[in-house]
This record gives C-alpha cells, structure tokens and sequence, in this order.
C-alpha cells in the first residue's frame, strides 16, 4: 500500500530518498523543542489505583457474566457444550498417558510404551536419527524425576495442537483460496498473538471453568495463529502454472483443492504444525496459572520458594521436549519433501519394516499396561536434583561474582538511556507524542502507515493508559536496541561461519523455548527488582529469533559479490559494513520487527519483576477484581504498539526493497 | 539387506522383553493404591491452593488429614484467590483456607452472588507493613520509626525511584495502602512495584547478604522470615476505622485475622471435609514450621504434612471431633 504513495511522485523518488533521514531528524529536533517548552503538560498520567471510566464498564461487565453465567443460555447451549468436548479430549488423553483412571493407579500406558510409540512414530514419520533423539529425550525425563509432569504437559500440547489444527488449517486453507478473508483474518491473528495471556485467563475460566478446558483453550488461542498464518502461506505459494495445468484438465475447484494444492503445500504445512507445537509449548507455566497440570507447575512453584534449581530442573525438561518435537516434525516436513521427489519405488521394504514394528510397539504397550516396572518409571530421578544442585550452584557463584558488573552496567544503560527517553515521552503532552509518531510513520512507512499510527494513537488514548504506555514503550525501544545489537553481532559471525553457527544454534533455541518464568530469579539477583531486569529478559527471550534472522540474511549474500569484493581489496570489516550488511538490509529490517513484537511479549513478565507500567497492570488486572478492566485496557494498549510498530517497520521495509 | 537384520534384532528385543516380563508384578494387583477406601462419605474435596509457602503448608496439612483420616479424594487446584473465588459458584473450588482481609471478595461472593460463606479463622494472625533487613535495623536502631525515615531516604535511592527513597512493593494481589500512606505521611518516597513476591524476597534476600539499604512492603506469616528475620517499621498506630477512606489513610496495617472462605454448596453437603475445614485452627509457629518444611527444606507438601500431624497428633484430633 505505501508504493500507491511512492508511485505518484516518480521524479520525487529520488529527491525523497536524499531528504529521508533530514526529515525524520526534523520531527525529532521539534520534538525536543517542543517537549522543553511544554513539559509535564497533558501527560494523561494515571495513579496505580485509579480507574476510568472505560475500566469500570469493563469490570461490570465481567460481574455479571460471571452472576449470570448458570441461567444465560449462550452459556448452556454454546459454551458449556464446546467445554465438554474439550474438557473429554483432554481427560481421555491424559488417561492415556499421564493420569490414574477409574480403579488404576497408573495410566493406560506406561513410559515404555510412551516411549515405544514416541520412537515408533519419530522413525515412521521422519528418520531413525530423529527416533533415537526422540526415545533418549523421553527417557531423559524419567531420570529428572517428571515423568508423570511431562507427560501431563505433552497430553495438554497434543490436545491444544490437535484442536488447533482442526480450527487451524481449513481457516488457513480459507484464507489461502480468499484474499478477502485473509485481510479480515489477519487483525485478529495479529491480535490473538500478541494481546498477553495474562488478561485473558480470567474471564477463560469465568467462561470455561478451571481445569484442562480452560489450560487448553488458552494455549489454541495463542497456539492457532501459526498454523492458520502458514497454511495460507503454503497455499498461496504453489506455483501458478500448476494451478492453470490442472484447471485446463477440467478439475472442479474441490477436485483442485484435494488433489493439486493439499498435497504441494503439504511440506510447508507440516512446518505449521511445528511452530503451533512450539507456541503450545510455551503456554505450559502460563497455563500452569489456571491449574493446568505439567511441568509448568513444577516451574510456578519452585517459584515461590525461590528454588532455582528445580525450576530449572523443569525447564529443561521443556526445551528438551521442545528440541524432540520440533527435530521429529522437521525430519517428517524433510520427509514429505523426500517423498514426493523420489517416489516409494526405493523403499520396498519400508512396509514390513513398518509392520513389523507396529507389533514391536503394540507388545510394549501391552507390556506397560500390565505390569508396573513398565508402568511406573524405574529409579528415583537422581539426575534431577543432580542437575538442580548443579544449577543452584552456578547460579550463587554468578550472583556472588558478577553482581558489581552488573549493577554497574544497569545504572549506565538506565541512567544513560532509558530515563532521559522515558522522560521524553512521558512528559511530553500527549498529542505532541502522537503528532511525532504519525509524522514518523508517514515519513518512514508512506501514507498509510501513517494513518494506522493515528488510530493507534486514538484508541491508546482510549484506553485510558497512555502513560504507562508510553513508560512500556520506552523500555520496550531500549530493550529492542539491543537486541538488534545483539542479532547484528551474532548474525553477522554466524552468517560468515557454518562452524559458529552450528555451536551457538542450539543455544538460541534454548533461549527461545526456556519458560521466563526459570530465569527470573538469577536476573533479579543480578540486577534487582527494576525496569533492567525486564529488559534483559526480554532480550534473552528476543535476541534469538533477530540473531537467526540476521544470520540468514548474511548467508544469502550471494558468493561472488563478497569475492568481488575480497578481489577489490576489501578487508574483513569492509566487507561486512559495505556489501554485508547493506546487501542484508531487508533482513535488518524483518529483524527488528519480529525483534519488537517478541520483546513486546515479554512486557508483562517484566510486569513481575519490577518493570511497573502496561505489564504490571495487566498482571494487576488478572490478581485483582477492582482492577479487572484496567488490566484489560493494558493488554489492549500492549496489542496496538504491537500492530502500530509491526505496521511502520513492514512498510518500511517495503519502501526501502522498492 | 541391513534393514532385514534392523527387524530381526527388533524382534529379538521384543521376545526378549516379553520372556523378562513374565516375573513382574502386575499393575493393580498389589496393596500399592495409596488412599485407603473410605466408606464413600466423603467424596471428592476441592481444595484452592493459592500461591504463597504459608498457604501451600495450610493445604498441605488439610488435605493430608483429609485424606488419611477421612478417606476423601483430594484435589489440590493452584489458583489465585480472585481465580479461587470464581470457583465457589461454578462447584470447582470447595474451600480456600486463607483469606487475607479481601472485603471486595466477600462483598462480591458472600453478599453478592451468595456462592460462598465463612468458615471461621485459621488462628493465624497476619501482619502487614514496612519491613527492612535486620543489618539495617541493628546498624540505624531509629529506622524503626516512620519520623526517621526521611532522614534515610538518600540511603533507599535506586535507578527506579526517581530521585527519591524507594518503597518496594510485591505482588498486586496484596493488600496494601502504600501509595496512600507515603502521600499521607509526606514521606520522600516512591512506591516502586516490584510485581511479584519472587522480586521482593530476592531484593530483600540480596539485601541482607551484601548489606544494601531496602525498605519495602512484606508480611507474617512467611517462610522467608526464618531465613532473614525482617524487622518491622512502626507506622502511626492503627486505631478502628483509620482506614475507612482509602485515600486518606495514615496508620498501620490492622493485624488481620485470617479466616476460611467455602463454597455454600459445600457447607450444606454434610460432608466430613466441611467439619475439618471448620474445626482447622492453629498458629503462626505450627504454620512457619510446615511452610520451611517445604520451602527451605525442600520436602514434598506431602512429606511436610506427615512430618507435622504426626508431631501434632493432639491437635488434629482436635479438629476431627
């Protein structure tokens, strides 16, 4: 859309493009100007317990859902009935692998068995490499001693993704065959995924009770988007020339749909299915707020007594469930691929093998459903206290060491960055700080950027929590500065060197899938309870994915250009900050967004550990009554950064590819 | 031709498996059911557990006696207390075993909706206010009094508190009037909200350890009290009615007494957990002691229960009558 706005002017083109980064320091040298003059005016400042208006409405009408949830019939005839099935799906699931039904003591399966079908359908599905993986992680689990949380959070994650790809791919599908559905849809997927889980717990469980249905719902409304998003993606990018070869055969749109674009898109959709898996996996100590059962219990409650080491204990258990399930679904997306090109002529015996291990697995699943050693994990998970020892350890030495360095670098960033740009647009009236932002997004993203920057603006106002909002900006600005140091630094290493890559990878993901909630207590030893602390978080939880992305980027420069340039002379840093860097601009640019809106996730975890402003109101808002609707309001003004920043940067990023 | 040996070897494991089964024990046939059939009165009872050591040790106790001695099935559901309430209406939750003051809940559930009823107090006094680390108050004995801390506000500076002392604040579910009390009082201060009970007990903790000035909001009964021994700051006494405005309040935090909410449906089945959950009444010490069994000794709340009733037996004989 903002190319409408470059074509019109042909001849400006260029003009424009020299004035650019003029313009943009014109609005900010305004600013300033403006924000020394007109200090403390009109900052629409809110105290922690005050409400408005909008905020009341909202806890009213939380009220009497809840007075009136027995006797409204939307209540018995819709919403009871979608908990049930739900409620069902999870309660057979867990019966199955996790929990004691009726009059036995243990599940249906054992951990032999579960670990029989797990390296059973790794093999079917991908490769016997991944199987291996799969069958050690699984068995890993039992000797940390959570063999029966892990599986109460693997039960949870199948049933969510089982139900989110039975919402999840016909939407996407839909989405893929309509442009017109897809724009509608994509507000409301930008929104499920970033207005925080904290807000909606609550009425969840007003409106679907406590327990699985609601741990369930909670992660598919988080968990859904991914599956929806790439499905349309997997559909939109078969090739056109396929398509018309099948229409000038006669093929009825469904016939198609079967036959031509299903079957194509299949890889891109199994990649789907990782990422809802991997975003259900997050949900786990969200959901453990709810009493949703797993590990993420475990993890909320060492919590509580500050116990870093199980809460760590548990978190690995998370990644390394993490790691299995998303290595089994790349090999099998791999596989699909493999399968299509080649054919099944080579594998004449991959059916008696299958066969034959079929029965391998029913005689284990027998055998753990009747007798207890297969039942019941042997041992007493000795390696779990060892690696919560372990963690205790290190964790005192980097708190008795290291804390001098890091206050010390806490006071330089927030005394240097964060308080003089967190006062700027805090004090400053608020339309001041509006005007800036819609006038940036005109300049940087064109026409219409600037208009979403204006209703944006519009609604933050609404919801009553401008200020905050502008104090969760400012850090939110700091922390992605940083990431995208981070991500240039790393990115660019990792970019230049397969060797650096395949070392730190493994790390990233850890990082990425590690639930915050495990790191928190070290980072509040290190750096207190303050605004730093939630912008270190943040970093850790967002500098992977710009880290990849940069990576990425660099690696796709293509070979001559930098040996054209190694020819001309060039030497390493030359290299880098002339053709690299420049050349991987449209990465730069992907990586700041994705960097933004994952640092904008982790608000309201920085909500609890001193971080104050949008986070702590939503936290606020999900512990309190009173408080209800403006922890409501806060998640909102989380949700419209989000869709504003997303907004400027993806238009810019369009600009400076055209 | 490797495949074929891949099978082969599979099979053999599986006979293998099979043949070494035969000898183990079979999953039901043992006396390992842990709960001992009861004569089917008591049912199911579902316990909130809200998040805090001292809460976890009252249902760690409740729920062991319940199980052991009155054969109900337990069920544990860790909630917040505004989550918790909810459940009244809805049949989920059947008790929450400590109420600290929430007069917004019971006007909302009691009086309101009528989903729930007391069920008289725990015997567990809660005390809330300013708390600092007891280096500080052995170093500045006078720090104890409100009139002195604005000599020391300099000393509670952080990067957070805008020039000003820092009150540190923990989670938002507290009750607290902090924010009234520092404007009331015209303290140099700047309540800063830490967000989470984790983020107070390790400032505190960090505190204590390298000698750093932080004052802050915590409470009676805790587990972390038997780690570092805060010491208390006297605000303006509290007198009935001092806080009857939210906004003009200048006093102390009233001594609360916390008390046991259940459901209505509950308190009408005639079930032997009501009784319990009735009769249940005991002190701070009995509640600090099971709350460091779980929470510094790192014993199971099972395990931590046993270890209690067993030393206590008196005691819970009491509330089974």
């Amino acid at each position: 859309m903002a190319v409408a706005a470059d074509a019109t002017a042909p001849v400006a083109t260029l003009r424009r493009k020299v004035s650019r980064p003029m313009v943009v320091a014109g609005i900010l040298i305004a600013w300033l100007v403006l924000f020394a003059l007109l200090r403390g005016r009109q900052t629409l400042t809110l105290a922690a317990a005050d409400l408005t208006g909008l905020h009341r409405w909202l806890n009213d009408l939380n009220d009497s859902i809840g007075a009136n949830r027995n006797s409204n019939p939307i209540f018995l005839y819709f919403f009871n009935e979608i908990r049930l099935v739900i409620d069902n799906l999870v309660t057979f699931v867990q019966s199955l692998i996790s929990q004691p039904t009726g009059t036995r003591p243990v599940p249906q399966i054992g951990w032999l068995g579960v670990v029989g079908i797990t390296g059973y359908v790794s093999w079917a599905v991908g490769n016997w490499r991944v199987a291996l993986l799969a069958v050690a992680g699984f068995t890993f689990f039992g000797l940390q001693g959570l063999w029966q949380e892990s599986m109460d959070t693997l039960a949870l994650t199948l049933s969510a993704v089982i139900v989110a790809l039975l919402i999840g791919i016909p939407l996407g599908v839909w989405a893929g065959l309509s442009d017109r559905f897809n724009r509608i849809m994509t507000p409301f997927l930008d929104f499920m995924q970033t207005m925080p889980t904290f807000v909606y717990l609550a009425p969840l469980t007003l409106i679907f009770l406590i327990g699985g249905a609601s741990a369930v719902i909670t992660t598919v409304i988080y968990a859904a988007p991914p599956a929806i998003r790439i499905t349309a993606h997997a559909i939109r990018s078969v090739p056109e020339t396929t398509v018309e070869a099948a229409d000038s055969l006669g093929t009825t749109r469904t016939q198609q749909l079967l036959k031509v674009l299903l079957p194509m898109s299949k890889r891109t959709v199994v990649m789907g299915v990782n990422q809802t898996i991997m975003a259900a996996l997050a949900m786990v100590t969200i959901a453990a707020l709810i009493d949703a059962p797993g590990l993420g219990k475990t993890v909320v409650q060492a919590l509580q007594s500050l116990d870093v080491g199980t809460a760590f204990n548990a978190g690995l258990a998370i990644v390394v469930m993490a790691i299995v399930l998303d290595r089994v679904t790349t090999a099998a997306a791999a596989r699909t691929e493999a399968a299509r090109r080649t054919g099944d002529g080579l594998l004449k015996w991959r059916r008696p093998l299958l066969a034959a291990g079929g029965i391998a697995v029913a005689v284990l699943v027998y055998l753990s459903h009747t007798y207890v050693w297969a039942a019941e994990f042997p041992g007493s998970g000795s390696t779990g206290s060892h690696i919560a020892s372990a963690a205790d350890t290190t964790t005192t030495w980097l708190q008795d060491h290291l804390s001098g360095l890091t206050n010390a670098l806490r006071d330089a960033i927030t005394n240097g960055l964060l308080n003089p740009f967190q006062t700027l647009l805090t004090d400053s009236p608020w339309w001041l700080v509006g005007v800036t932002l819609v006038a940036l997004g005109a300049v940087l993203g064109g026409r219409w950027a600037a208009v979403t920057a204006a209703v944006c603006v519009g609604l933050l106002v609404g919801t009553g929590v401008w200020s905050d909002g502008m104090t969760t900006l400012a850090s939110t600005a700091v922390a992605t500065v940083l990431v995208m140091l981070f991500g240039v630094v790393f990115g660019v290493w990792m970019g230049r060197s397969a060797l650096v890559d395949r070392l730190i990878r493994p790390t990233l993901d850890a990082a990425q899938v590690m639930p915050p909630f495990v790191y928190l207590v070290p980072f509040l030893a290190l750096f207190g309870a303050t605004r730093f602390t939630a912008i270190v978080a943040a970093v850790v939880y967002a500098a992977p994915v710009a880290i990849k992305i940069i990576a990425d980027g660099v690696r796709n420069v293509p070979e001559t250009t930098v040996e054209a340039a190694t020819s001309a002379g060039c030497n390493t840093w030359q290299i880098i900050t002339k053709v690299q860097l420049p050349m991987a601009r449209s990465a730069l640019t992907l990586a700041t967004n994705q960097g933004l809106i994952y640092v904008l996730s982790m608000v309201v975890v920085g909500g609890l550990v001193g971080a104050g402003a949008l986070g702590y109101d939503v936290v606020a808002g999900f512990s309190q009554g009173q408080l209800y609707g403006k922890g409501l309001a806060a998640g909102l003004a989380i949700v419209l950064l989000g869709v504003m920043f997303d907004r400027i940067t993806q238009a810019a990023a369009r600009r400076t590819r055209a | 031709m490797a495949q074929h040996w891949r099978a082969g070897a599979a099979g053999l494991a599986v006979l293998g498996l099979t043949l070494t089964a035969c000898s183990g024990a079979k999953v039901g046939d043992s006396t390992s059911a842990g709960a001992k059939s009861s004569g089917g009165k008591c049912g199911t009872f579902n316990l909130a557990v809200n998040p805090w050591v001292g809460y976890e040790a009252d249902a760690a106790v409740v729920a062991y006696v319940a199980q052991h001695d009155l054969g109900c099935t337990v069920q544990k559901k860790d909630l917040k207390e505004e989550i918790a309430w909810q459940g009244f209406g809805t049949g989920e939750v059947d008790a929450v075993l400590e109420n600290w003051g929430h007069d917004d809940l019971k006007k909302k559930y009691i009086t309101g909706q009528k989903t729930a009823v007391e069920a008289g107090s725990t015997g567990n006094k809660g005390v809330i206010g300013w708390f600092v680390p007891p280096w500080l108050a052995k170093a500045h004995p006078d720090i104890t009094d409100w009139k002195n801390l604005d000599k020391y506000a300099d000393n509670f500076k952080t990067s957070e508190s805008g020039g000003k002392g820092q009150l540190l604040d923990g989670d938002p579910s507290y009750v607290t009037n902090d924010a009234a009390l520092v404007k009331n009082l015209k303290l140099n201060f700047k309540v800063v909200y830490a967000g989470s009970e984790t983020a107070l007990i390790q400032a505190y903790r960090t505190a204590e350890k390298n000698k750093q000035w932080v004052i802050g909001y915590f409470y009676e009964p805790q587990w972390f009290m038997s780690e570092v021994p805060l010491v208390k700051v006297n605000l303006p006494s509290y007198t009935t009615g001092c806080d009857a405005d939210a906004a003009k309040v200048a006093c102390d935090y009233p001594v609360y007494d916390l008390d046991k909410i259940v459901s209505a449906q509950f308190a009408k089945s005639g079930s032997p957990a009501y009784n319990l959950v009735k009769n249940f009444h005991w002190t701070n010490d009995d509640q600090n002691t099971v709350a460091k069994y779980i929470a510094v000794d790192k014993m199971s709340d099972d395990a931590a229960a046993k270890k209690w009733v067993d030393a206590n037996r008196d005691k819970v004989d009491a509330w089974l009558k």
